[in-house]
């Protein structure tokens, strides 16, 4: 993530300053970077550090320093287990939900709202607004809206004879969550999908339509290629959110009902602050770092090169 | 992911640099000869309901008008967010004066990490007033490191009418009677049973229960030193538990349902949509909260035995509260329990109906029929068993909710449900 954003190197220099001036420069430029400077070792890598180094302990977070050294065991006893092996099958569901439904979904919006429709900021702003909602704002909401006895959907689905118990039923919660995941999602990327349909010339568009290309065929032969690098970012986004997801969940079922919703981050906070086995829970966060790590490297590399290195983002990069 | 992390180590991070927050800022005890110096008493509670609430702020008062060089700083918080904020401090190394614990198994993770201090020369004087099942959950390896402020039970909390309505006449007084009145329930189209399936440590109670009545309190004593909870008497009662749930007993979505909110387990019963609940001795006060409440349709049975148990009919299982002191407080801090639990002081919050009687001869204190029911059950108790998830390591206590609420939910079966809170155990060891 932090390669998309250039920092002061890209900034043309003026001509070159005598090496004292130079000096002088680099002096201050250090004295602004060390508040932040520090800050960013003490709140980010000063505690990545310590999980790190607590994972290979048994510690139940009282009191000192971790002194229980036991290798590996936490790792081990991590893989055999099957709530994690829950865990990561349950990040595999939604983020294959997230790349093939909900993406797809807000694209066809973005595209909808692109159009001369009557009203279309008032649209823009309503399906965005879900995204500004606080995650637990909108877990209490749909706690009570996907409520089995008394929420609106029932009563409202019950006028066609149709009814679900929601986040209640271990074979529905998936679904469920994925639903109230969308509802707060969709907006974003779809804002995202209309800036980058937005920087697309419309001569090309124009262009093709002189050729004879008919709609679908604009989209998908103008349109679609050249909102590439948008939805790239878009799927990165959507698959790193997925790897943390905590709060929506704990919110609206805490992992349950008997695990069939648990995520990586709850199994996590479970062990960690219910449990008091920190020792197992940091073992946990660093597996999810780990996993983040190697998906964003990997996903760059391979997936990302050529926006990075270029073609359409490349307004800071170097030539 | 950074979030997480964080969240992660924000905690080890105040682990790290213990020294902030907590802690009494006592002044020397005593400046030479004249009056005693000014103290200050972190006091931290979570009465956060009427009455509890203002009487537990009547008493500071007092306290700091009899005590002039005392102020108490009390810090309220509701129960969950008391557990969050209470274990950050305490893995910081630094406990409050005073704070509300629990006891067992929580209180004695405190103990090891040396955060509680051992009040027992201190209390010695009026320990004889407490009843011993009161003050057995503050008590570990006779050391008294707590007195207590309440003390409950876990019943059936029972609709009346509801029992009519199915022709049901007395209270069963076996398992087997209880599952005949379930199914008469579920015949005259009556939800026999709330259950908060979401938040787990309700659904615990049945296992707890049927532990004891068919192990016995020894057993569970007993699992807690050999980690072993795959035991016969175990597989069994996790055997009843799931008979029961097979008679699909609970209310829709109970798996999604919470305990307090307005569409929960204690809503449900409140409401009539449910037959009864097994639940502590606040179920009353929290159902007048949550829905219409049942006034005088509301009654109380202890959990019955089951045959051929070795448990006796008579154990008790719950909790209550208690106050303890922190290793670094001001001798004013055990002065402050003491007066908290006085027979005069503490018998104001038992005539409100805000606790139950913990002192000797408090009985006649209690006003509601129903509590004075449970109190006096109490009083009689065989044996006492606190919360399983209390009484053991918070691991082992987490995992017996976990466990019976897959057993419920029918994805664990018994013997599962006993070797996986077996390895847990092994790994708190």
């Amino acid at each position: 993530m932090t390669t998309l954003t250039r920092g002061p190197e890209a900034v043309k220099l003026p001509a070159p300053a005598p090496a004292a001036r130079r000096r002088g420069r680099w002096v201050s430029i250090v004295l602004f970077l060390l508040p932040a400077l520090v800050l960013f070792l003490m709140l980010v890598v000063a505690p990545m550090l310590v999980a790190i180094y607590s994972s290979v302990f048994k510690w139940n977070g009282f009191g000192g320093l971790p002194t229980d050294f036991i290798g590996l065991d936490n790792f081990t006893r991590l893989f055999t287990s099957e709530i994690f092996a829950q865990d990561l099958w349950h990040l595999a569901v939604l983020v294959l939900l997230s790349i093939f439904v909900q993406l797809p979904f807000s694209l066809a919006i973005a595209m909808l709202l692109n159009q001369r429709i009557r009203g279309r900021a008032l649209y823009r702003v309503l399906f965005f607004a879900p995204y500004v909602l606080s995650e637990v704002i909108t877990g209490v909401l749909f706690s009570l809206i996907l409520s089995p006895g008394s929420g609106m959907a029932n009563q409202l689905l019950s006028v066609f004879g149709w009814e679900s118990e929601w986040l209640a039923d271990p074979n529905t919660v998936m679904p469920s969550l994925f639903l109230v995941m969308t509802w707060k999602y969709f907006g974003f990327h779809m804002m995202i999908y209309l800036a980058g349909r937005q920087n697309i010339p419309n001569e090309l568009i124009e262009a093709a339509q002189i050729d004879g290309a008919t709609g679908w065929k604009t989209f998908r032969h103008v349109t679609l290629p050249l909102l590439g690098p948008t939805i790239r970012i878009s799927v990165f986004l959507s698959v790193i959110y997925t790897i943390q997801l905590f709060d929506l969940v704990w919110i609206l079922t805490g992992g349950g009902p008997s695990h069939s919703s648990e995520t990586m981050a709850v199994t996590m906070m479970d062990w960690g602050f219910k449990r008091s086995q920190v020792g197992y829970a940091s073992a946990i966060s660093v597996v999810m770092f780990g996993l983040s790590l190697v998906f964003a490297l990997l996903y760059q590399r391979f997936v990302m090169r050529r926006d990075l290195e270029g073609a359409t983002t490349s307004a800071g990069g170097r030539p | 992911m950074k979030r997480s992390l964080v969240l992660a180590a924000a905690v080890i991070l105040l682990t790290g640099c213990s020294g902030g927050g907590g802690g009494g800022e006592a002044a020397p005890q005593q400046s030479s000869g004249g009056a005693p110096a000014k103290v200050t008493l972190e006091w931290w509670h979570l009465s956060t309901a009427e009455p509890l609430k203002s009487l537990w702020a009547q008493r500071a008062k007092e306290f700091e008008a009899k005590n002039p060089h005392v102020t108490i700083k009390a810090t309220v918080l509701e129960n969950e967010a008391y557990k969050a904020k209470l274990t950050t401090i305490t893995q910081s190394g630094k406990a409050p004066d005073v704070f509300a614990s629990w006891g067992g198994g929580v209180l004695k993770q405190q103990i090891d990490a040396g955060l509680v201090k051992d009040i027992s020369a201190d209390v010695a004087d009026v320990l004889p007033n407490f009843t011993p099942a009161a003050l057995s959950a503050y008590q570990l390896d006779g050391k008294t490191y707590g007195l207590p402020t309440d003390i409950g039970m876990v019943g059936f909390w029972y609709n009346k009418k509801l029992f009519e309505k199915a022709g049901i006449t007395e209270a069963p007084a076996t398992w087997s009677a209880f599952l005949e009145d379930v199914k008469k329930l579920k015949a005259a189209g009556v939800t026999p049973i709330a259950l908060a399936g979401k938040e787990k440590w309700p659904g615990h109670y049945y296992w707890a229960y049927l532990a004891m009545r068919i192990a016995g309190l020894d057993a569970l004593k007993q699992a807690a030193s050999d980690h072993d909870f795959t035991k016969p008497d175990f597989v069994a009662a996790g055997q009843q538990v799931k008979a029961l749930a097979d008679l699909q007993p609970f209310q829709k979505g109970f798996l999604g349902a919470a305990y307090s909110t307005p569409d929960g387990q204690s809503a449900t019963v409140s409401n009539g949509k449910a037959a009864m609940e097994l639940m502590g001795q606040w179920a009353p006060s929290v159902q007048a909260d949550s829905g219409k409440g049942l006034g005088d349709d509301l009654g109380f049975f202890a959990f019955p035995s089951v045959e051929g148990g070795k448990g006796s009919a008579g154990d008790a299982f719950g909790g209550g509260g208690g106050l303890t002191v922190g290793t670094d407080a001001p001798k004013e801090a055990v002065d402050f329990v003491k007066f908290m639990t006085e027979m005069g002081n503490h018998s104001k919050a038992v005539e409100a109906g805000g606790v139950l009687p913990v002192l000797k001869g408090e009985e006649s204190a209690v006003k509601d029929p129903n509590l004075k029911q449970v109190a006096t059950m109490l009083a009689s108790a065989s044996g006492y068993q606190l919360y399983l998830d209390q009484a053991y390591p918070p691991a082992v206590g987490q995992q017996v909710n976990d466990s019976v609420a897959e057993l419920i939910a029918g994805t664990k079966t018994p013997e599962e449900v006993g070797a996986d809170i077996s390895e847990v155990a092994k790994s708190e060891g």
